[in-house]
């Protein structure tokens, strides 16, 4: 197992209540954040998306680095009579409060079960009341992004029970609904429902409903913000679901969403970024390499283009951290499924730069490549973590590595399994025929075992779909007739159909602009 | 559970599968999806949704645990290959219990069969009867996965290989060999050096000039798209 790997998040096991406190007035409010919430409780009410936007984003970026570099913003109560007292604001206000505190310090138990408080009582806002807001779509996937995250932090933290004080133990006790897989789970599975987003979804492709094309805003009065939160916990569902090692379930919650297109999800960087790095994942853990080098390829181009336009946002660090671990994601499928034509050249050329000795380490199968494969799984997979409550009997044990370590063995003996295909991929690339015999002898194996790998590389580069279809990602094949094995090289893939849809478009765009040239 | 009538199973799955949909996070399916287990079993059914439904639930409350239906549910994955839902079960069940010995038996099973490890796999099988002829269908199963691997393989295959896959000798394997040509489209070549020579029907995998490429399928939802400039 890769030594050094651990969960990166600050030591919460001393008591954090004392760094927090040096300094730290909850009920002072400075000038500035006085007018920063007196402003943005009016844009919410007003409605001025974009207003809101601007404050949530950067200004609450600007005030926090400037005066709240490591302390928490003024407490709620603080603020409230700003704001007419308004029970809304006042729970958003926290959820954003509650988020600057996980990002600059570190949560105390107590405010890590305040904060599953707070997200319950704005959910069941959301979900039960009529709510009339507009929110930027970056807020509210902000909310589920961190929702799912808070969940997962608590679970870490719950896990590592050696070190608990007395107190923390009583607190756990008393609390044991507190960040509840159940909890977290029907919420998310809760929006989902409620805001009926599955058939607004499949009402739209029917041109019934209006909501990829407005972002998922709402333009005749009404609010996006239970539609929008239900179609980013489709993503949160795929999270979580990955967390815990059911991938198929995860890809089912996300199958609603069309990931071969634009939408509501391409929106915000960060849903897009967390999206194709689970559902690539869930693939390569369901040996689906294609798929996932396919889907990988596609966001990191996409990354390459577009990150200098986010390097002021607080986004930035995040986006560069998924972008590497997805390279190394990628490292792996191209070791297990070598296809290097599926990867478009820009891509390429960043991979082997990265990782280009490591892959071809990889593929030699010996016990380096199976450290090297170790090692970048370890770098590269979400933080699995296990969801029961904790047994309080002694000795106490932390357990928070469990998750993780069963997930990698299960990976490393598939990587096993495939580790004499490197050998048959060799010869078969040299030979046009070859009787078994002949190439028995070659790899120093008897007939019967020869015949057992041959037909282990057609079951391993031979996938099963979503839809149950055999799928061959082999790019070197083979058939057996009685005794002769005859190697067949897969066509290389021209992609015609493409090509020409592509023509058609942009020819008609050319006849449409020489058009509008007539008329003028 | 008593005899039930076919109509009462449908009805009692539809129930299962609905919850499993609509309600799945909730502690008091369990006792459902156990019986369902049970159900797949002896009605030679299957749900793979439903299962791993009930593995989450395990893994939330890890007491309710019963390690009989998870057997139960790992030797029905197995009869599912070639697809992938054995590692799929166990990705969601602890360490420690995988340690069991029933445990570890099926893990070495499921090795044998993704490596194409047959003889070794027969033998193994036999020696764990306990556990595989619990469920009905399991050696048919089996079987089927071995001529799917097969058929991917061999245009023409020795009789002695085949047999060893399958775990069908002498007589009862002429008699497959029959209903195979009667039914699937096998045909039976007399004997070469090393006797019979079994010619499996022609699919894209074992004939590979058979492959339609890929790339000249082009999904309806892309034409679709250009309709507005083609109407």
């Amino acid at each position: 197992m890769a030594a050094g790997y651990d969960y990166e998040e600050a030591p919460g096991t001393y008591d954090d209540a004392n760094r927090q406190d040096v300094g730290y007035d909850p009920n002072f409010v400075p000038d500035s954040v006085k007018s920063f919430v007196v402003h943005l409780y009016r844009h919410i009410r007003e409605k001025n998306v974009y207003e809101i936007h601007q404050m949530y984003e950067i200004s609450f970026q600007t005030l926090s680095d400037r005066l709240f570099k490591d302390t928490p913003w003024p407490s709620v109560d603080a603020v409230a009579h700003y704001v007419d007292n308004d029970q809304v604001f006042c729970l958003l206000y926290r959820e954003m409060w509650f988020r600057h505190l996980y990002a600059r310090l570190s949560p105390t138990l107590k405010q890590r079960i305040d904060s599953w408080d707070n997200y319950c009582s704005l959910f069941q806002v959301v979900l039960h009341r009529v709510v009339n807001m507009q929110l930027p779509n970056q807020w509210l996937w902000d909310m589920v992004d961190e929702f799912v995250y808070q969940f997962q932090s608590f679970c870490q933290y719950r896990a590592k029970m050696k070190n608990k004080t007395e107190q923390e133990i009583a607190l756990l006790r008393q609390f044991d609904q507190a960040w509840n897989v159940y909890g977290v789970l029907n919420y998310l599975q809760a929006f989902v429902e409620k805001s009926n987003i599955i058939q607004i979804l499949e009402q739209e492709k029917e041109g019934g409903e209006q909501f990829t094309a407005t972002d998922g805003y709402d333009y005749s009065g009404g609010s996006n913000v239970l539609k929008v939160l239900g179609y980013f916990s489709m993503v949160g569902l795929l999270r979580v679901h990955c967390l815990l090692g059911d991938y198929q379930t995860g890809l089912k919650c996300l199958l609603p969403i069309d990931i071969s297109q634009q939408g509501v999800y391409t929106s915000v960087i960060g849903s897009h970024i967390a999206t194709i790095y689970h559902y690539g994942f869930a693939n390569l853990m369901m040996r689906r390499y294609v798929e996932a080098i396919h889907e990988f390829n596609k966001i990191l181009l996409y990354i390459y283009k577009t990150k200098q336009y986010h390097q002021k946002s607080p986004q930035y660090e995040q986006i560069l951290k998924k972008n590497e671990q997805m390279y190394a994601l990628l490292a792996i499928c191209l070791s297990l499924c070598p296809q290097v034509k599926l990867v478009e050249e820009t891509v390429n050329s960043q991979l082997r730069e990265k990782y280009g000795e490591k892959m071809a380490r990889m593929q030699r199968y010996d016990d380096e490549a199976f450290a090297i494969y170790d090692e970048l799984f370890s770098y590269a997979c979400p933080k699995f973590i296990t969801p029961s409550a904790p047994s309080f009997e002694e000795p106490l044990v932390n357990y928070n590595q469990d998750a993780y370590r069963l997930q990698l063995k299960l990976f490393l003996y598939e990587v096993k399994q495939q580790q004499l295909l490197s050998g048959v991929r060799t010869f078969l690339k040299v030979y046009s025929t070859i009787s078994l015999g002949k190439l028995a002898n070659y790899m120093e194996v008897d007939e019967t075992t020869l015949r057992s790998i041959l037909l282990t590389y057609k079951h391993k580069t031979h996938a099963v779909d979503s839809d149950g279809k055999i799928i061959s990602n082999a790019d070197l094949d083979f058939y057996i007739d009685d005794d002769m094995i005859h190697v067949v090289e897969s066509k290389s893939v021209k992609r015609y159909g493409d090509y020409f849809l592509r023509q058609i478009v942009k020819l008609e765009g050319v006849i449409t602009d020489m058009d509008r040239i007539k008329l003028e | 559970m008593g005899r039930e009538t076919p109509k009462q199973q449908q009805q009692v799955s539809y129930t299962v599968e609905q919850l499993v949909a609509v309600n799945p996070y909730n502690p008091d399916i369990v006792p459902e999806l156990e019986n369902y287990v049970n159900e797949q079993v002896s009605s030679q059914t299957y749900s793979l949704d439903a299962n791993l439904c009930l593995l989450r639930l395990y893994q939330f409350e890890p007491e309710r645990m019963s390690t009989q239906i998870v057997a139960r549910i790992l030797v029905k994955a197995l009869m599912a290959m070639p697809a992938p839902d054995f590692s799929l079960c166990l990705f969601l069940i602890p360490e420690r219990v995988q340690m069991e010995e029933q445990f570890k038996t099926l893990i070495v099973l499921s090795h044998y069969l993704e490596t194409g490890r047959f003889r070794q796999f027969w033998d193994e099988a036999a020696k764990s009867r306990h556990i595989v002829e619990a469920v009905p269908g399991f050696e048919q199963a089996i079987q089927a996965y071995a001529i799917h691997v097969l058929s991917l393989t061999y245009q023409k295959i020795p009789r002695s290989v085949l047999a060893e896959a399958i775990n069908i000798e002498g007589l009862s394997l002429d008699k497959f060999l029959e209903h195979q040509a009667a039914n699937s489209g096998w045909i039976l070549e007399k004997g070469h050096v090393r006797g019979q020579l079994i010619v499996l029907p022609r699919n894209e995998f074992n004939h590979p000039e058979l492959k339609k490429s890929a790339t000249e399928t082009v999904p309806l939802e892309h034409i679709t798209r250009i309709f507005p400039i083609l109407g």
